[in-house]
């Protein structure tokens, strides 16, 4: 929410948050009214299943979760004529640093997302859905309760969904603040009302998910993309993109940092970085050189300010070593300390690892406090060294990819910024163990030997 | 010695409670969404609440108590009646948290996670709050945004909320309003 609206960029394209600075965006009148709403889902109930399935695929939706996974080929997967409940779940957790884009939809056209998650539980056969939001995002919670409850007088909802005979119930789920529980099989656990400790896969969700049921999970933007695709056909939505379905559609890009006009922008897929930052946003603050970026969330590889030339899809993206994630851009400039910045990005997953995995729960903690060594002038080589032991002994050994998501930007700001973290190293022979601090004859023992330290 | 009363649900979170066991097929599900109504009604998860929550829940008081710990929003002790929440993460630090932080520090004289001594404001720090468009954020209680910081907005926060004048701010009045960032 509440970003003041400004006139629209020309390239700006609002398709999941037209409508966003009106009156009313939120009302199921509004909607209707100016957005052709709900004229998708009364489509979707008459189309057999496949068929929606096949127009999603065509029109190459990838999911914005964070993961880009097609969303047709998911919905694929759920087994035909399951003999348990198939449950539809949206995942409005929004907690990877530097993302806020699903609010924006949730708080001001709720009904873009009721409408694409009642066309996706007709594609995959459930009747029950729930929304499981952030627990912090109060507006949005309310905006989507008063939603569902317009939906619900208008039969868009329950026992006989526009008079069609199928059913489908929605329910808002409030989380409670643990950023694991964005994790799918994390989210599940929460929703079933235990600690979001991520599921080992398989079985993946999609057949054994929530509450025993096949189940699928997607992202807000990703469900709120359905409704265009289904009126206005897989064509378009391939068009509005770079017209190849690697990069399909519009995506809401959400910028913060050092950038003059940071917020919110929807631009079609495969717009450039660099156009994004000098056009859309302004560029650097005044005085300043941008000096790198996460293009896609804080668990995205950075790119430097020089490789910001580049269109932002998927695969390309994917090519430069990093990804679209969450379609999150986090600008630092010229008057910034990487140290730092890798030091604040590993305390993030470090405070955030559910602790189940070894690796994931030691490696985090480990690389966040010699990091913080680092940036106060009291690190080594080793510690460096130590840093990437740490993240190469985590990636990719642990349950969930939370791991993966500390590791791969602190791997990237070794790598590409080596000579700011070498500038704050002194050499093995200075460095002083820290002494831990503990009362008692021990306690002054070790006063003693830290004053001699210090002088 | 005077005995507190008991915790109980009040009417509202009663038929609340009703009304959840409808939309899941456990009945497990329905203990984030309660717990929530719980600490919104009670503050913060007092012992005799948890112990309610577990009785109608089926659940035994360590399973509610082991759930409720894992989310951070959720309180298993006393906070001050204001809890000031400033975010730490990437972009809120590349927008100034950090003397946010310091000034709160200063102003109410207390460290992090400290309560001041008449009770009315605790300090904390957290991750990401989904609003790094309009950084530095902070919330007061869990959920009340304050966007865009700055020390005299801060104050500002301070100030009234020291008289208890625009605690809970009806969201959608300040942002119809236009003063929300
Ligand atoms: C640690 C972690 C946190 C995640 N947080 C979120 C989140 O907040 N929101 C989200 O939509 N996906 C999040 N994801 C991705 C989900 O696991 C999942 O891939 C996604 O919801 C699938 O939806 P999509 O296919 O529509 O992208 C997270 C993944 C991991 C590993
Ligand atoms: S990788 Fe980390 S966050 Fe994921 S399940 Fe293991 S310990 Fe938990
Ligand atoms: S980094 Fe502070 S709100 Fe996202």
């Amino acid at each position: 929410m509440s970003q003041k609206i400004l006139p629209l960029h020309p390239l700006e394209k609002r398709v999941l948050i037209a409508g966003y600075g009106e009156d009313n965006s939120w009302t199921i009148q509004h909607y209707e009214k100016n957005y052709k709403g709900y004229e998708a889902a009364k489509k979707a109930v008459s189309m057999p299943a496949d068929d929606i399935i096949k127009t999603v695929k065509d029109s190459g939706l990838r999911g914005l979760g964070g993961a880009g996974f097609p969303t047709g080929m998911k919905w694929g997967f759920i087994p035909k004529n399951s003999s348990k409940p198939v449950y539809l779940v949206c995942n409005a957790d929004e907690g990877e640093p530097g993302t806020f884009k699903d609010r924006q939809i949730m708080e001001h056209c709720p009904h873009r997302l009721i409408e694409g998650m009642i066309a996706a539980a007709v594609a995959i056969g459930s009747k029950t859905g729930y929304i499981y939001v952030r627990g912090e995002l109060r507006l949005a919670i309310k905006r989507l309760e008063d939603a569902i409850n317009e939906a619900y007088a208008k039969n868009y909802l329950g026992q006989n969904i526009f008079g069609s005979g199928k059913a489908f119930d929605l329910t808002v789920h409030p989380g409670a603040g643990a950023y694991i529980c964005g994790e799918e099989t994390g989210l599940i656990e929460s929703l079933e009302g235990d600690r979001g400790q991520p599921r080992l896969k398989p079985p993946f969700p999609a057949i054994s998910g929530a509450f025993g049921g096949p189940t699928i999970v997607n992202n807000v933007a990703t469900l709120a993309h359905v409704p265009g695709i289904l009126l206005n056909g897989a064509e378009w939505f391939i068009k509005m993109g770079n017209g190849t379905n690697r990069g399909a559609g519009t995506a809401v890009w959400c910028v913060s940092g050092d950038v003059q006009k940071p917020g919110f922008f929807e631009v079609p897929v495969g717009t450039k970085l660099s156009t994004m930052l000098n056009e859309i946003c302004g560029g650097p603050l005044t005085g300043r050189k941008f000096k790198a970026c996460f293009p896609g969330g804080s668990s995205s590889p950075l790119l430097k300010a020089e490789e910001f030339d580049v269109p932002m899809d998927f695969d390309t993206l994917a090519a430069k070593g990093t990804m679209m994630g969450s379609c999150a851009i986090i600008v630092v400039d010229d008057s910034r300390s990487i140290p730092e910045v890798c030091m604040r990005t590993a305390r993030f997953y470090a405070h955030e690892s559910c602790g189940q995995c070894v690796p994931c729960r030691e490696g985090t903690k480990w690389t966040y406090k010699m990091l913080r060594r680092v940036c106060s002038g009291q690190g080594t080589k080793s510690d460096l060294k130590n840093v990437q032991s740490a993240c190469d002994n985590m990636a990719g050994k642990t349950i969930c990819v939370l791991s993966d998501a500390c590791a791969m930007p602190v791997t990237s700001m070794l790598k590409k910024f080596p000579e700011e973290f070498e500038k704050l190293l002194i050499p093995e022979s200075e460095f002083t163990p820290e002494l831990p601090k503990v009362s008692g004859q021990l306690g002054s023992v070790l006063d003693a030997i830290r004053a001699r330290q210090q002088s | 010695m005077a005995t507190e009363k008991k915790y109980e649900f009040s009417s509202e979170v009663e038929k609340r409670f009703q009304w959840l066991l409808t939309r899941y097929p456990t009945k497990d599900a329905v203990l984030l969404p309660i717990l929530h109504l719980v600490q919104d009604e009670n503050k913060w998860l007092t012992p005799d609440s948890i112990e309610y929550v577990a009785k109608r829940m089926d659940l035994s008081p360590a399973r509610v108590r082991e759930v409720a710990s894992f989310y951070t929003m959720f309180r298993l002790n006393q906070k001050g009646q204001y809890v000031l929440q400033v975010c730490h993460n990437i972009s809120c630090y590349l927008r100034g948290s950090d003397g946010v932080i310091e000034h709160i520090k200063k102003r109410l004289n207390i460290k992090e996670n400290e309560i001041t001594p008449d009770g009315k404001f605790s300090l904390e720090r957290v991750e990401c709050l989904a609003s790094c468009g309009t950084a530095p954020v902070l919330q007061v209680n869990g959920w009340d945004y304050h966007e865009e910081l700055t020390i005299e907005k801060v104050d500002r926060i301070i100030d009234d909320l020291l008289k208890d004048k625009n605690a809970y701010l009806d969201y959608e009045k300040r942002i119809s309003e236009g003063s929300v960032a």
